[in-house]
């Protein structure tokens, strides 16, 4: 047992000081916070003001653009021409011609500007006409903008999920991101520390070291000492990226918090600019459905019971990791080289991105039968059952139970039989044994 | 005093046998030398020895206590195939393989020191094994394998790969160690490390033990009354004389000297053939010509007899 330590040891510290792990570790949490920051402060990037004429031969759209802190429109009332030929002298960025014949022919329109104006400004300014077009044309046909206002609803709807005789909201949509990131999270670990169990024995046995250690002790001992170790590397850079995650984000959103809080529109603009009160209704509406919306998540996440998702989550971490791990390792005493694994590597990988590929159906349908079985094998359990277990009403208890007794026996089960192979294959040297030599490698 | 025994011991393989009823006796405080050829069973013994493998039958002693699993600190193991983690640090993986054999780690620091400065290499401790030469890489190996100071040390073709003068080094440290203490088994096609450094051997040969006993016991049998003489002044010489004795050969006679070989008959003796010889002039030279290793060896293994030619 304390010569297990001895190795665990070796295999942790070795791996952690490597540069490519410092190296993974730092990028990680850099990557996932810019991840996180990145459209933040794209979106907050406060662009030089562009100054817009608007030159409207209609008289329908003297109020209809509204300014902000990218872009203001004023309107001027000269030619096309003039206004165009002295459009720097002036001070604009852009004329926007909007002709008589807009109501007929809406493509009538034109602007013309020194720089290209962007999809952003462009986009608010077509659907700021398209808007007022379709009023006035509502009100030709003699329908008022507030019958209309009042005509339109908009819905979502509450749903609920009826446990013990007792409402409970559902918030399929977060669990349905967790889900995802949960079973994602998992197949990535399992690949990536699995292989790199798979290259640790790889390494020893072209190395010639093995045979030296294993002199020493058991080779059961030794593949099992490499696993935990590695285990443990995982964890740790698992730990570390999402504490230096959090470190980043919240110490930008410390240094500069204003960018990180939701903007209300400044109500100045909204008195000052003499909008119609429909207008203020209108924005109050938006305002509301976004401030419910986030409500809603909130209140979703806060019902989310992270703790068990997180314990769960550990021991499908953990285990699913174990399962495979012996496997990748027993694959690597098989070879001699890296490029030899492909074969053996197949049927192993197999079922892991079967589970993976079944994500999408699984989280749509967490509680029909194809998710219970495949949250029931081992192979597929660990990614599946991380998929289901988010979602309201909570899985089972005994299917919980049942799947992890499951991966406990698959387990004991793969690292038996990987042990066997792993124990001849770390003394077998030339030549890459057939699959049918594996076999007598087990049951010898 | 019997150090380690191994009785009967059988192990087959998924297609093949690797051993049939061995049995070796190693005496304590000597070396003894398993030969045999390529793919006779003598790595599946000594993986046997080293509980890298079980054997299928068969039982092993160590000072008349069945081998288990603590047995293996007092080992010292250099396999045929041997090597080091080429991206670790030469000092951090022999502390970590001295761990292994159960010492501790300030020990293991204190003995890997005093073995580095006897061969001279203390610098060498935070240089990775890939940046050292073979020969460099093997002096660490051979450390690595002594460091615990092990009572019974076990080399599976120690010399192979080692240039020559590596060679010498650990032939000088395999005796120094049997004369500290340690009894030594080691595998070898080398013939002329056996009769060097051994004291007793083992020859396996498609699994099965086909000679063992002492070199110099084994020598003996195999010779079989061959002698030597060369004789001044032997102006008397008469090879009839010689005739009842046995079969001569290799007769020179140059410049009032002669010489010759003889193969004595059942009922002489080499007291017989010198009476004769002191009639022909003066003795200058009698030496009885002993099997080397090497033909012994391939007399063995192929079957065949030992050509009065490669004596000496």
């Amino acid at each position: 047992m304390k010569k297990i330590l001895i190795i665990i040891r070796r295999e942790y510290l070795y791996r952690v000081q490597k540069k490519s792990f410092i190296i993974m570790t730092i990028l990680g949490p850099i990557l996932m916070a810019a991840l996180f920051i990145v459209p933040v402060y794209l979106a907050n990037i406060s662009d030089q003001q562009k100054r817009i004429a608007v030159l409207d031969e209609t008289g329908l759209f003297q109020s209809a653009f509204k300014n902000s802190d990218k872009v203001t429109f004023e309107n001027i009332y000269v030619s096309y021409q003039a206004a165009t030929e002295n459009m720097e002298a002036m001070g604009y960025d852009a004329v926007l011609y909007i002709p008589e014949t807009v109501v007929n022919n809406p493509n009538s329109v034109k602007m013309s500007s020194r720089k290209d104006m962007g999809f952003a400004i462009v986009g608010l300014i077509e659907g700021t006409i398209k808007q007022e077009l379709e009023a006035h044309r509502l009100s030709l046909s003699g329908i008022d903008k507030n019958v209309l206002k009042d005509i339109k609803v908009s819905v979502k709807i509450n749903k609920y999920i009826m446990r013990d005789g007792e409402e409970e909201q559902s918030f399929s949509e977060i669990s349905y991101v967790l889900g995802l990131l949960g079973g994602l999270l998992i197949y990535i670990f399992i690949f990536l520390y699995g292989s790199q169990v798979m290259r640790g024995v790889i390494e020893e046995k072209t190395n010639r070291i093995v045979e030296v250690i294993v002199s020493s002790i058991k080779p059961f001992q030794l593949m099992l000492g490499k696993i935990i170790g590695v285990a443990l590397v995982g964890l740790t850079q698992f730990v570390l990226w999402i504490g230096l995650t959090t470190i980043i984000v919240v110490s930008l959103q410390h240094f500069n918090p204003e960018m990180y809080k939701y903007k209300e529109p400044p109500k100045a603009v909204i008195e000052n600019k003499g909008l119609s009160q429909s207008d203020i209704d209108q924005q109050k509406d938006v305002l509301e459905i976004s401030q419910s919306k986030s409500n809603q998540i909130l209140e979703g996440i806060a019902h989310i019971q992270f703790v068990n998702i997180l314990l769960v989550f550990l021991f499908y971490f953990i285990f699913g990791y174990l399962l495979y791990a012996s496997m990748f390792a027993a694959i690597g005493s098989a070879v001699d080289n890296d490029a030899d694994t492909q074969q053996f590597m197949l049927p192993v990988t197999v079922p892991l991105i079967l589970a993976l590929v079944s994500l999408n159906f699984v989280l749509n349908n967490p509680d029909g039968p194809v998710s219970f079985w495949l949250s029931m094998i081992p192979f597929t359990s660990p990614i599946v059952m991380m998929a289901r277990i988010p979602f309201n009403p909570p899985v089972q208890l005994w299917e919980v139970g049942l799947s992890m007794t499951f991966l406990i026996a698959g387990f004991i089960f793969t690292t038996w039989i990987a042990g066997r192979v792993y124990r001849t294959g770390i003394l077998m040297y030339g030549k890459k044994p057939t699959i049918k030599e594996l076999f007598k490698w087990i049951k010898y | 005093m019997i150090y380690f025994e191994a009785e009967n011991v059988s192990k087959s393989f998924a297609n093949h046998y690797a051993l049939d009823n061995v049995s070796i006796h190693v005496r304590e405080q000597s070396i003894f030398g398993l030969l045999g050829p390529n793919g006779a069973g003598k790595t599946t013994l000594i993986r046997i020895i080293n509980q890298i493998i079980g054997p299928d039958s068969g039982k092993l002693y160590i000072k008349g206590v069945p081998l288990s699993s603590y047995h293996t600190e007092d080992i010292g193991y250099l396999p045929e195939e041997r090597g080091l983690y080429k991206k670790m640090k030469v000092g951090e993986q022999a502390l970590y393989l001295a761990q292994l054999k159960g010492i501790s780690k300030s020990d293991a620091y204190a003995r890997l020191k005093s073995w580095f400065e006897k061969f001279g290499i203390e610098d060498w401790w935070n240089k990775r094994i890939e940046e050292l030469s073979k020969g460099m890489a093997q002096k660490v190996q051979f450390i690595i394998t002594v460091v615990h100071a092990p009572s019974l040390l076990i080399f599976d073709e120690p010399f192979s790969g080692f240039d020559p003068i590596n060679a010498e080094m650990l032939k000088n440290e395999i005796l120094e160690l049997k004369n500290k203490g340690a009894t030594i088994i080691f595998s070898t096609h080398n013939m002329s490390s056996v009769e060097e450094l051994c004291d007793d051997i083992a020859l396996i040969n498609k699994s099965k033990v086909i000679l063992s006993g002492n070199v110099h016991e084994i020598k003996r049998q195999y010779s079989s009354n061959i002698y030597q003489l060369k004789i001044r002044e032997a102006d008397s010489f008469d090879e009839s004389k010689l005739a009842p004795l046995g079969i001569l050969s290799d007769l020179e006679r140059k410049d009032n000297c002669c010489s010759f070989i003889i193969e004595l008959n059942e009922h002489s003796t080499s007291n017989d053939l010198l009476k004769t010889s002191m009639d022909f002039g003066y003795i200058s030279s009698f030496e009885e010509l002993m099997p080397s290793m090497n033909d012994i060896f391939i007399s063995k293994v192929t079957g065949n007899k030992i050509h009065k030619k490669n004596r000496k």
